[in-house]
Parts: structure tokens; C-alpha cells; sequence
């Protein structure tokens, strides 16, 4: 694959950004204005770029969905599979190719409804990832059906009368899956968000960094808070952080979501203890 | 009857809220996303008495229509591509436990790459499970076939497939005669299972294991039950037509009498193809077009019937069989004409992979060369695809 150039077109984005992306092949992208996707992937380059992380070492993979689009525009090897098949692929590629920097992204739905299966297996075996759960609350690509994490009360297209479902938490579900890193963060804070993928990025095992992004086209409209301005601030003014959550208690806590780091512990990678495996299995024939 | 407008779509859904199903099940995918998110609509607003499920796979869509198949429920569900591969190892479960499933589908490609515009590869990947299939041309078609095709599956207990094509039909608006929801009711009947898990008087087991012993036998079975499709198929159209004005045969001839040469194909390229035929014969040129409607089970007699009138016919395929042979129903129809007393020359055309276009000109071109053919008495190139770059 050819480095991008950097485009003629007039952007605000810096000449840094424009080095991880495919601006004359693939440009313009097919996100909204005011889409929280575009945070995720700005702060994953960040992370990345400051990490020194070469562009030959990293791989993208993705499923199906509006956050699923990113692998076409990041020049890298990147790939886009089958609706919520991306962390199977990705395991696929990190036992033949150990020395990759895997980072998978999905929505809500790619990663916790139809492929919520993998997303377990995977934990579980540590195999050595980040894996970034865009969660925006709602199918967003195929128009705002009711997902996993669509909080109770809220509405979606098939939800016409709010959620009556109990959400899942994908960092719940990570953690008792066995993930050595478990963190949540929103695209309010650029900051943190940027750090916890650059930590995510230099752990072992099996990472999960949960976002909560706006997606004021659809959950937005469909929530009467239709500007991205007004999501994020609503998203803001339902988050409280892990320390803050410490000295609430659960009434208080019903409808946040809180942001921290959950689970950081040392675990040995699934694809070392692979490579052991066959070592040990082959020396003793 | 009263007359609307709506998009193939809209169609389908109306035609699910007056065939009032007791469970639909299911998942959104482009194209069809929007047939079952209308339908939930009518259950949102109380319209149905269905229970509608939003479930988290089409895997489990289909899954959860089983079950209430099972339980003796009249069943729908909706899909596309991705949907209908992923539902695939549970269509078989479907035939085998004779469940009269109804899917209300639009033909979309199957990736990769990715692409959301219409093929007929997804449903045609799946003609061994066992449903029948119903290709339309049109949002009125897909209405009718849809209220046609629950009647037939549930008469024959095998399930079935109604399509029609991604964007082209599914999402154009068109003129529509729709039934009124009464009529529709009394033309379906009350759904009456041949078994049903839920009669406590007779407790029954569904899809155990059955090895060497009896697996066959049931399997042949179910190819007897299936090969009833067509006879009933033949008899609800019918029953249709007199309800409706309007009959479907399952093989469609058009102006074919005097033709010597046509063009075998299906969906909504049926119908532009019918605008050319009579462009063609205002230019004195005498062509006809056979639009195949039906392919499972497979109308043999009729094909064999119509095709063989002819000096030579171009089969246009809208999927490829991977066989270096061209496309299924390019390879079905050869098969089906091997021991025809009369049969034409017949030559395959893939077309409109991904969504390709196919506009008249295409289609003029095809029947252009076919009357080559006829003059030649010979083919040149047995399969072309048709508008590749690089092909030519
Ligand atoms: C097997 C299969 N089923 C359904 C679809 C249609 N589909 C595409 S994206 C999507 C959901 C997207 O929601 P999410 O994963 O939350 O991502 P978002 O668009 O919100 O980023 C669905 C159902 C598909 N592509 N494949
Ligand atoms: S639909 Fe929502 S998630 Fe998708 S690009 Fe638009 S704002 Fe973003």
C-alpha cells in the first residue's frame, strides 16, 4: 500500500493526521457532521503516532456499521469483515502474525449483539488486542435500531415506546470474561480517551476501551437531543469516574455511566503461550 | 382494492400487517431493513397481533421463527445477503421440520467485497435448502407473492422465500392495488399445522437424531412434499387471480408466439426487457421473453415447454455459480432441456453484479447478438459477461 499524500484539499486537520489517512483515495468519508466516530479515530491516530507504532506493524480490523468504515480510511493494512466476525478474524491474524499491533473497532451492535459471542471468547483467552467498543447507543448504520446497550427508557426505531430491555455492560461482560484491561471513557473527553488507548495500546492480552459516542443523526434525533453539541453535553452530564462513583450509591448511580480504568493486570498474551505450546509439543518428538 | 403508492418495501410490510403473522422475528440489513422496521410500526400502533421479536443475530431470527413455527404459530421474518447466509444452517432446519416460514427478502449481493446494491446471489446460494423461491419483478408483484406464497407454504409445509430486487424495487415508489385486510384473511384461512409441539394431548419431538436407519427416508419425504409445490402453487394462483385480477404464473411468457429468439431472465430486469421486446417488434423484429418467477422448486414442464419454441435463447443470469459455467440458471436450464425433443441454442449472460446497471441498451445488445446467433446457427461465446470492463 502507498502512503497517503498529503491532499490539495483545504482541511483543518494537521499534516499528521493526513499521514494516516487515505485522503485521495477514499476521501470524503461517510460520516455525519458532528459524528462521534471521527473522535475515536483522530485520538487512535494520536495514539498511535505518539506511540512510534509503524504503520507496517498495525492492523485494523472491523466488522459491520458506521464505526466499522474506519479500517477504509486509515492507510495501514486494515481489514473490514462479515457483521460482528471482526474479533474472530483479528484472532486469526495475531496467532500467525504475533509480532502485529491488533486494534479492532465495532459499534455496540458489531461487537455485543451479533458478534457478543466472540466478544467473550475472546476476552476470555487473552489473546493479545484492543479491541474499541464505539458505543452510541443504537444501531446506527441501519437506522437506529434498538442495540444491546440502548438504555432503558430511551428510545430507537424499535423502541417506539422506550427500551424496556436492561442494557448490557460491555465492560462488565469483559471483565468477568477475564480481559486484562477493561476501561471506559466518552468522546467528551479527548484526553483521557487518547491516554487510555495509548495504555490500552502498550498492555498485553486481551484490551477493551469502551467509548460512548454521540450519534446525533439517529440515537440523537430519535432522543429529542439532535445536535452533537447537545448529545455530548448530555453524554457529559450522565458520566461520573470511577472515584466519583466510589461514594455514590446505586440509586444515584441508575442512569451514569462511569468512566475509568477497571481492570489493568498482567497477564501472559494467548499467542506466547500458543508459541510455548508448540515449542514444548514439537522438541518432544 | 384500492389503489396507493408505495415502494416494494412498503409493499412487503403491507402485505405482512394484512396476512397478521403471530410472530416476526428479526434483524435489520440494508436493503430490507425497512420492511420489518414498517412492520414494527403496525405492532407499535396496534395494527397486528403479532409478537414481534428484535432479536440480536439473523441466526437468531430465524432461530426464534422456528420455534414459533414449531409451536404452530404463522411465522414471518425479513432479510437480505449477510442475513440470509448467516440464517443458513437454520432454512435447513426449517424444510426438514416442514415449518411454513415466510421471508419477505431483497436480493442483495454477498460480500466480499462489500456491497449493499442488488445480485441474486444470496437467495440463489441457497436453493438446496429447500424453500421455495419466488423472484418478483415489481412492488406489486411482491405484495401478491407474498400473500400467495404464505398460502402455499402453509398448504405444502414448506417454507419460502419472496424477493424482490435491492434499491430498484425495494426502495422505488410505484402504483399499487392492494386487497382489503378482510380479504386477505379469508383468502389465507386460519393456519392449521400438520403438527404442532404444543398439543399436549400428543406430545411429539422435533429434529432428533436420525443416522443411517431413517434419514434417508425422511429426506425423501420431505423431496415428495416438495415436489407438490408447484401443483398447489399452480392452484392458489389461481384462486388469486380470481380474487385479485391479477395471475402469476410461475413461469411467464412474454410475447413469445411468433418469436424466435428470447431472453430467459428474472426480477425487476424482466420488466425493462419487456420494454425492449416491444420496441423490437415496432421495428417488425419478432422477440419474446420468458421471465422465470419460480425457481424451487423448479418448473420443469414449463421450461421446457417455452424454451424449446425457440431458435435460440439467452439465459441472463444475475449470479455466477463459481463453476466456471456460467450462472444457475444458465447451468439449471441446460440441465432441464437435455432431453427436450426441441431445444434452442442457449447462450448466458451474466449481468448487474453488485448493482451494475442494466439499462436498454444492454438489453438490446443481448438480443442482437442472439439473432447473430440464429443467422450463425452456431454460438461463439457461451457465457459473456455482460458490461465488465476489461471483458471486451
Ligand atoms: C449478517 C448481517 N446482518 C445485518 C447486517 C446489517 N447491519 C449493518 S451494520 C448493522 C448494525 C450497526 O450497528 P453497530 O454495530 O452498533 O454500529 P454503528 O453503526 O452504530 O457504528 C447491521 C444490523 C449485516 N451487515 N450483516
Ligand atoms: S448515523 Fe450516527 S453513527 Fe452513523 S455516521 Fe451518522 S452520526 Fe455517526
Amino acid at each position: 500500500m502507498t502512503p497517503a499524500k498529503a491532499s490539495s484539499r483545504k482541511t483543518s486537520f494537521s499534516p499528521m493526521i493526513h499521514s494516516y489517512l487515505r485522503m485521495d483515495e477514499r476521501f470524503p468519508h461517510v460520516w455525519c457532521p458532528g459524528c462521534g466516530i471521527g473522535i475515536v479515530f483522530g485520538a487512535l491516530i494520536h495514539a498511535v503516532h505518539e506511540l512510534k507504532i509503524p504503520k507496517k506493524k498495525l492492523l485494523l480490523a472491523s466488522g459491520i456499521g458506521c464505526t466499522s468504515r474506519m479500517p477504509g480510511y486509515l492507510d495501514a493494512d486494515t481489514f473490514h469483515v462479515l457483521h460482528g466476525r471482526a474479533l474472530a478474524a483479528a484472532t486469526g491474524v495475531k496467532l500467525a502474525r504475533p509480532d502485529m499491533e491488533v486494534v479492532v473497532v465495532g459499534g455496540d451492535g458489531d461487537m455485543l449483539a451479533i458478534g457478543g459471542n466472540h466478544f467473550i471468547h475472546t476476552a476470555r483467552r487473552n489473546i493479545g488486542m484492543t479491541c474499541i467498543v464505539l458505543n452510541n447507543y443504537n444501531y446506527a448504520m441501519t437506522g437506529g435500531q434498538q442495540s444491546p446497550t440502548t438504555p432503558r427508557d430511551m428510545f430507537a426505531t424499535t423502541a417506539p415506546y422506550g427500551a424496556i430491555d436492561d442494557p448490557v455492560d460491555a465492560c462488565l461482560l469483559a471483565s468477568g470474561a477475564g480481559a486484562a484491561f477493561v476501561a471506559r471513557t466518552t468522546t467528551y473527553n479527548f484526553v483521557q480517551l487518547k491516554r487510555l488507548i495509548k495504555t490500552a495500546l502498550s498492555r498485553k492480552g486481551f484490551r477493551l476501551l469502551e467509548v460512548v459516542a454521540q450519534c446525533p443523526t439517529i440515537f440523537g434525533r430519535l432522543n429529542r437531543i439532535p445536535t452533537p453539541k447537545d448529545l455530548v453535553t448530555w453524554i457529559k452530564a450522565h458520566t461520573v469516574t470511577l472515584e466519583a462513583a466510589k461514594k455514590m450509591d446505586a440509586k444515584e448511580l441508575e442512569d451514569k455511566v462511569v468512566t475509568g480504568v477497571f481492570v489493568d493486570r498482567e497477564v501472559e498474551e494467548y499467542s506466547e503461550r500458543y508459541a510455548r505450546l508448540v515449542k514444548k509439543v514439537r522438541n518432544a518428538h | 382494492m384500492k389503489t396507493i403508492a408505495k415502494t416494494g418495501n412498503e409493499a412487503m410490510a403491507y402485505a405482512m400487517k394484512q396476512i397478521n403473522p403471530d410472530v416476526v422475528a428479526a434483524y435489520p440489513i440494508t436493503p430490507a431493513t425497512e420492511i420489518v422496521q414498517i412492520f414494527s410500526n403496525y405492532v407499535a400502533d396496534g395494527e397486528v397481533d403479532t409478537e414481534f421479536v428484535a432479536v440480536e443475530s439473523e441466526h437468531s431470527a430465524l432461530s426464534a421463527c422456528v420455534g414459533a413455527s414449531l409451536a404452530g404459530g404463522r411465522v414471518m421474518t425479513s432479510t437480505a445477503s449477510q442475513g440470509l447466509a448467516l440464517m443458513h444452517e437454520i432454512l435447513y432446519i426449517a424444510a426438514g421440520n416442514r415449518l411454513p416460514i415466510v421471508i419477505a427478502l431483497v436480493n442483495r449481493s454477498l460480500s466480499a467485497p462489500i456491497n449493499i446494491h442488488c445480485d441474486h446471489s444470496d437467495t440463489m446460494g441457497s436453493r438446496e435448502a429447500g424453500w421455495m423461491q419466488l423472484y418478483c419483478a415489481n412492488s406489486q408483484e411482491a405484495y401478491d407473492s407474498l400473500i400467495i406464497a404464505l398460502k402455499v407454504a402453509e398448504q405444502t409445509a414448506v417454507p419460502a422465500i419472496v424477493s424482490t430486487d435491492a434499491f430498484i424495487i425495494s426502495h422505488a415508489m410505484e402504483r399499487l392495488e392492494v386487497l382489503e385486510d378482510e380479504e386477505v384473511q379469508r383468502f389465507i384461512g386460519e393456519y392449521k399445522p400438520r403438527f404442532s409441539a404444543l398439543d399436549l394431548e400428543n406430545p411429539k419431538t422435533f429434529g432428533p437424531l436420525d443416522l443411517q436407519d431413517y434419514f434417508f427416508e425422511h429426506k425423501r419425504a420431505q423431496i415428495d412434499d416438495f415436489s407438490k409445490v408447484l401443483g398447489t402453487y399452480n392452484k392458489v394462483a389461481q384462486e388469486y387471480a380470481e380474487l385479485s385480477g391479477r395471475y402469476y404464473p410461475a413461469l411467464e411468457e412474454y410475447k413469445t408466439d411468433d418469436a424466435d429468439v428470447a431472453i430467459f431472465t428474472a426480477g425487476s430486469t424482466a420488466d425493462t426487457a419487456k420494454e425492449v421486446v416491444d420496441g423490437l417488434r415496432e421495428q417488425g423484429r419478432k422477440m419474446g421473453l420468458v421471465r422465470m418467477r419460480m425457481w424451487r422448486p423448479l418448473p420443469v414442464e414449463e421450461i421446457k415447454a417455452a424454451l424449446g419454441k425457440f431458435k435460440a435463447v439467452a439465459v441472463m443470469d444475475r449470479s455466477d455459480t463459481m463453476a466456471d459455467f456460467g450462472g444457475p440458471v444458465f447451468l439449471e436450464t441446460r440441465g432441464i432441456l437435455y432431453d427436450a425433443k426441441k431445444k434452442p441454442l442457449l447462450t448466458d449472460y451474466v449481468y448487474g453484479l453488485g448493482g451494475r446497471n442494466i439499462d436498454i441498451s444492454d438489453i438490446l445488445r443481448v438480443y442482437d447478438e442472439i439473432e447473430q446467433v440464429v443467422k450463425q446457427g452456431k454460438i461463439d461465446k457461451l457465457i459473456t459477461y455482460l458490461g465488465v470492463r476489461g471483458e471486451e
